[in-house]
């Protein structure tokens, strides 16, 4: 028994998140994201190669599911593709927030890559509308039966809006898939939340598998005092963002300080999209964190006071603003358009994201003291303008993610979504401090991880009885209620040494007994052995140990004799 | 106190009745054969949990209570249930019956000869079950399922108990709760604080010149005892039983005493309602409380996660209050009984094609054409009265109605281009507006499309933006006054009509002919409005879907297929048990029934490792035997046998032997071991014989037929005689 685990993308990278796990003979595709650096083949996981390493005629008999974590493209943005073009017809699972906002994501960078780059269309609008009609919502805990062997639960992951960890389990092998997580909370979201599960595997991201971050008050502090010197200045901010996610969380922020500051410099939306999307927000508050939830009906967090209606012309109005654009990183749309027109003057802010994938504009920037940014042989720009780089970040840090392997304790792990040296100094860590076989396969790579599995078979109430009895202390039903029984699995177990025979009968299923009932099986008497000394041939005095033995073997069956 | 629980075991079993039910309701599939007399438990293998499980070896079920006013909606029925020694509380609903005879304040005139004084409650009939024998975990189907429980919070025997219930259903309960005690502070307000003695209505004579009235209310519930009516619970107990929730979605597997795994599916009948599936070690139970298979507002009934479980508790009662209307169509199904007995026969055959009839059978959308009929019947009817110029009132508390209602009245209101508006006066209407907006995982599929395609899930946030409707929580609501426009559409608690807005508006409107009060079916309606006499007002009764049908109950159960079917007493002649594959058992308020175990065998996992350090020994040519030394752990409703962590030097020797040991094949096995022996002289005692070893020490060897004696002194020789009749005797 093993779980087979191919990964197909974000192997020792970040984008194009893709693992396909064979559980117990099932095959579970974790995610099907695209990478936004690359614009040829490399942009999708390779799904042709693993179909021929399957020897399978088709993915729908390949594969038992899809499970999507997330609505980041790098999470989904090869899903339309999978199934309008490579023809998956089976499920498809993801959470209701990623179900209903991942159209928005999948439309928005569609339109982005067509317009700007006039990149061959990859799929449609309708390609991406009948692709989601086929999406099954999940919900938060629920156990999912994909089917007879084989089950499915979403964990809360923090990150983003409906982002998930997922729990796999077919036979008696059963793993975890983390997504992008976050341990800590966030404006908007609560931190990541699970059982303690009894794990043969756990695959988990690594973005920041090197880096602990400090408070995020600080941070967030940071930026928006960035923000405030900007446009006190008269300066434009621009926050390059996707529609959904950080938006929501820089803009409730910003919206917040805005009101307290009594500041009356519009924000912007790029695109009328981000609006809409607050709406899926409010209804998907319960997604959000406590402190949203429970104040949710006397003010709605994503009522947004300060945002204003924005046209694209605005873009050439004087005066200091703050406009959230998409996509983030910069790599082409709207954000690029306001980035050649701001980023010429010193007076302008740009923020990045904390995290930029290779090949980006956003990237670019990142790495130092950019004066000149070339796109293609006809376009310089330069930059002058500030660049503050968020550093809080929807995902875990290392000490995060240290605290949940540590928490879950799975058998093994495997590195996913996350840079080749880091995860290299992170699986270090996990061999040696938790003691865990870990691994970081490359794209395409796969690893084949042992598991255990148990025999069913049925025995007595007798030696159920009788193993709780040996345990002599409380009864099972007074410990387990001071215990507490939660939903995980190791709180509220029982443990007994206990003793029994197997019996094993032709044509019958074993069955495990306690010593007397194998007698009764059997149909015949005890015969008993006894030690006595020597000397006391002709006196009933019995050496103790064996006496004991027999006593302790006997328990249950003296009231027969 | 395990001595009597372990004698009480004996007599259970030992029960006449408890062995006939067994054997009347014994199917080829439950075998069950009453054991040997249980043992009698020697005082050290005897623990607590032993006992426990073998006293409550069978399932027990007590129903508490069936409905107690307002119908089975507002107060679904209640049950204990025993199962390995553990107490399950279904639903505890709170009973509002005895409202009916306060009369409402501010008073007026004679009050109809109504009670004037701060309003008591019936305790719930789980108060006493609790006392009784405890209760180690409540299942909660609906919010009006969990109305009781605060009255429980301070017993002793509800300490531990945790409460299971869906978040949803968790959340409108509250607000329910908080809700009733709000209302309930009115009469506080009036009268002064209820103190905890008797109040004065209840004594001697002052009680019996109420008995008429109250009669109705005492007789149709035997056994209950006005002078046991209590106080209200308080917010403080509200907050207590609210800390023992324990939330959970549909589809949450939860673990409960490592044995138990609990899991919550929709019903269809309410947002947030339930029906539960409890699988125990040895069998899986289903407690079905009313539902409905396709909803236009919750998620539909999802009855397919329940097939295969052993038993169902069928608690579904709606079908019993509205027998009378369902009456004359029961007595059609009577004549074509034969008739349609063989179809129905084949629609239980498990072939594919008769059971997706089956299923389109339950659920075809009839039960929800109608439900939008009567519901625009009701529209209609307040659109005639608005026209005429009257107001109306509704008290109605049924979430889902309200929320179609209001749905259907703006869509007739928007196209007969009226305008009036529509108020929602409650403690709690805005929360409950908002909250409705934003729990689409808990919606029916067409109303999560809404989602998708980023509509409100409800009508009435338009009606909210169009200014249409006007959310307040009070009457004297800052606000009321200016936005007040009469002929109007007021949404408010309560349906007893004895407390909230209802009371006042009722008052207001009582005498205009024009204006209407929407009720729903199922509480005594003259008694209701016996302080608003005389009426003038337009009374329009109305009932709602509230459960299965009587006719689609037996193609249920074929879907369910379960081995045992615990049915109300009342719905006994309304299921065919003809050539079922299921057995059943009927309940009845206040009694207890007993369901025999259903396997005998318990089911564990042992892990693989164990498995292959066995040393199996073949004891003849079919049967095989290993000794088995392992942890017992219990998790997720799984016993597992894992590796023992101390493993026992002795493992490999025997330590239970069976049969005659063949001195003859002693001696030689003896001798192999390098001894010298030989039989003894004096073999003369019948059936003894005895082997005398003189190298390398001396030892003796006695054996009879049930007993071998080893008389030795020397650790190791006696440790090589032990072996060698290991050779020559059965053993492991
Ligand atoms: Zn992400």
């Amino acid at each position: 028994m093993a779980i087979e685990c191919l990964v197909l993308g974000a192997g020792q990278e970040v984008g194009k998140s893709c693992v396909v796990a064979t559980i117990a003979g099932k095959r579970v595709m974790f995610d099907c994201g695209m990478h936004m650096g690359y614009h040829d083949r490399r942009h999708y996981p390779d799904f042709a190669r693993a179909l021929a390493a399957w020897g399978a005629l088709d993915f729908t008999s390949a594969l038992s599911c899809v499970v999507i974590t997330h609505f980041h493209l790098d999470h989904i943005g090869a899903l339309p593709y999978f199934t309008e073009v490579c023809g998956y017809h089976g499920p498809i699972y993801m959470t209701y927030p990623t179900k209903a906002l991942a159209p928005f994501m999948l439309e928005d960078y569609r339109k982005v890559t067509m317009d700007q780059r006039g990149e061959a269309e990859q799929y449609s609008y309708e390609d991406i509308l009948r692709c989601m009609k086929k999406v099954i919502p999940l919900d938060l805990k629920q156990t999912v039966q994909v089917d007879k062997d084989l089950v499915i639960r979403a964990y809360y992951a923090g990150h983003v809006l409906g982002a998930a960890m997922i729990y796999a389990k077919a036979g008696d092998a059963a793993m975890v898939y983390t997504g992008d997580y976050n341990m800590t909370p966030d404006r908007h979201l609560g931190a990541a939340q699970i059982d303690r599960l009894k794990l043969d595997l756990l695959i988990t991201e690594s973005t920041y598998a090197k880096t602990i971050r400090d408070s995020k008050h600080a941070r967030e502090r940071e930026f928006l005092k960035a923000v405030h010197k900007c446009v006190s200045g008269g300066g434009k901010v621009l926050i390059p963002t996707f529609a959904l996610g950080r938006a929501q969380e820089l803009c409730m922020l910003l919206d917040d300080y805005w009101e307290r500051m009594n500041l009356k410099i519009p924000i912007y939306f790029s695109a009328g999209l981000t609006i809409q999307a607050n709406m899926y927000y409010k209804m998907l508050i319960g997604w959000t964190s406590q402190k949203i939830k429970d104040s949710h009906a006397v003010h709605n967090s994503f009522d947004f006071k300060h945002v204003c209606h924005f046209e694209r012309s605005f873009i050439n109005n004087p005066g200091p603003c703050v406009l959230f654009a998409t996509p983030g990183m910069i790599s082409g749309g709207f954000s690029l358009e306001a980035f050649k027109k701001w980023a010429p003057s010193e007076k302008n802010l740009i923020t990045l994201p904390g995290y930029c994938v290779a090949g980006t504009v956003g990237h670019k920037l990142m790495s130092g003291k950019t004066t000149k940014i070339v796109l293609d042989k006809d376009t310089h720009i330069d930059v002058r303008c500030q660049i503050h780089q968020l550093a809080f970040s929807p995902h875990t840090d290392s000490k995060g993610i240290m605290d949940l392997t540590e928490f879950l304790s799975p058998k093994h792990v495997i590195l996913v979504h996350g840079e080749k040296p880091q995860m290299a100094f992170l699986k270090e860590r996990i061999e040696s401090e938790l003691g865990m076989p870990c691994f970081y396969p490359a794209n395409n790579e796969s690893v084949s991880i042992p598991t255990t599995h148990t025999l069913k078979m049925s025995t007595t109430e007798r030696f159920i009885t009788s193993c709780a009895a040996e345990q002599g202390k409380q009864s099972l039903r007074k410990r387990n209620l001071i215990h507490g029984t939660g939903a995980s699995e190791v709180n509220g177990s029982d443990e007994a040494a206990a003793e029994g025979v197997l019996v094993m009968e032709k044509h019958k299923a074993p069955k495990i007994l306690c010593e007397d009932e194998l007698l009764q099986v059997l149909g015949m008497e005890r015969h008993l052995v006894q030690f006595e000394a020597m000397g006391s041939s002709r006196i009933e005095a019995a050496v103790e140990w064996e006496l004991k033995r027999a006593e302790a073997a006997d328990l249950g069956s003296e009231e027969n004799e | 106190m395990c001595r009597d629980s372990a004698r009480s075991t004996r007599k259970s079993r030992l029960e006449p009745n408890s062995l006939t039910r067994s054997t009347r309701h014994a199917t080829p599939r439950a075998a069950f054969a009453p054991k040997e007399a249980p043992t009698d438990a020697s005082p050290l293998a005897a623990s607590e949990h032993a006992a426990a499980l073998r006293a409550e070896a069978a399932m027990k079920l007590t129903c508490l209570s069936t409905s107690g006013g307002g119908g089975s909606y507002h107060s679904p029925a209640s049950h204990v249930l025993e199962l390995e020694g553990l107490r399950f509380l279904l639903d505890c609903p709170i009973d509002l019956s005895a409202l009916a005879v306060f009369s409402p304040v501010p008073l007026t005139g004679d009050a109809g000869g109504l009670i004037r004084a701060v309003p008591r409650y019936w305790s719930p009939a789980a108060a006493a079950a609790a006392r009784e024998g405890g209760v180690d975990a409540v299942l909660v189907s609906s919010a009006t399922g969990m109305l009781g429980l605060p009255f429980l919070t301070r017993l002793p025997g509800f300490v531990n108990t945790k409460i299971y219930v869906t978040e949803v259903a968790a959340r409108i309960g509250k607000l329910m709760m908080r809700e009733l005690v709000e209302m309930h502070r009115a009469f506080v307000r009036y009268y002064g604080p209820d103190t905890d003695g008797l109040p004065k209505w209840m004594e001697g004579d002052k009680l019996n010149g109420l008995a008429s009235m109250l009669q109705k209310l005492v007789t149709e519930d035997e056994g209950k005892d006005l002078t046991s009516l209590m106080p209200l619970y308080s917010p403080g107990n509200i907050e207590e039983c609210m800390q023992k929730i324990q939330p959970v979605k549909y589809g949450e597997e939860v673990c409960f005493n490592g044995i138990f795994m609990l899991k919550a599916s929709s019903s269809g009948l309410e947002l947030g309602n339930s029906v539960w599936t409890i699988k125990g070690p040895r069998a899986s139970i289903t407690y079905l409380p009313s539902s409905v298979f396709v909803s236009a507002h919750a998620l539909d009934f999802d009855y397919s996660s329940l097939k295969e479980n052993d038993v169902i508790l069928f608690s579904d009662l709606s079908s019993l209050n509205d027998m009378d209307e369902d009456n004359e169509k029961l007595d059609e199904h009577a004549m074509n009984e034969t008739d349609s007995s063989l179809c129905h026969h084949s629609v239980l055959r498990d072939d594919g094609a008769d059971a997706d009839e089956t299923i389109t059978f339950l659920c075809n959308n009839d039960d929800i054409t109608e439900e939008i009929e009567r519901i625009s019947f009701i529209c209609s009817c307040i659109i005639d009265a608005i026209k005429s110029g009257g107001s109306v009132l509704i008290p109605i508390g049924r979430l889902g109605a309200i929320l179609l209602l209001l749905e259907l009245i703006s869509e007739t209101l928007h196209s007969s281009s009226i305008k009036v508006p529509i108020f929602m006066i409650s403690e709690t209407a805005e929360e409950i507006i908002a909250f409705t907006n934003a729990l689409p995982e808990w919606l029916c599929k067409s109303r999560q499309e809404k989602l998708f395609s980023g509509e409100a899930l409800f009508g009435h946030m338009e009606l909210l933006k169009e200014g249409k409707l006007f959310l307040f929580p009070h009457l004297h609501s800052k606000g009321l006054l200016a936005a007040w426009k009469e002929p109007c559409i007021v949404l408010c608690p309560h349906w007893s009509l004895r407390l909230g807005p209802a009371v006042h508006l009722l008052r207001r409107w009582h005498a205009d002919k024009r204006c209407l009060l929407v009720l729903e079916q199922g509480n005594d309606a003259e008694l209701s409005l016996k302080p608003f006499m005389p009426l003038a007002i337009q009374v329009l009764e109305c009932s709602f879907l509230s459960g299965v049908r009587v006719a689609k109950i037996d193609s249920l159960l074929g879907v369910l297929n379960p081995k045992f079917v615990m049915l109300p007493e009342g719905l006994k002649s309304r299921c065919s048990v003809k050539k079922r594959p299921w057995s059943f058992l009927y309940y009845t308020k206040g009694k207890t029934i007993e369901l025999p175990n259903l396997r005998e065998d318990f089911e564990v996992h042992l892990a693989h490792n164990v498995a292959l350090g066995l040393q199996p020994r073949q004891l003849n040519e079919t049967t095989a035997v290993a000794r088995l030394r392992t942890d017992l752990l219990v998790s997720s409703g799984q016993y597992q046998l894992a590796a023992a962590e101390k493993q026992s030097d002795r493992s490999k020797r025997h330590l239970l032997h069976w049969g005659a040991v063949d001195p003859d094949r002693l001696l030689p096995a003896l001798q192999e071991k390098g001894m010298l022996c030989s039989f003894a002289a004096d073999d003369n005692c019948a059936g003894e014989r005895s082997v005398l070893i003189t190298s390398p020490v001396d030892a003796l060897v006695k054996i009879t037929s049930d007993r071998t004696v080893i008389y030795c002194d020397d650790e190791g020789t006696s440790k090589h005689i032990y072996d060698a009749l290991c050779s020559v005797c059965n053993g492991i």
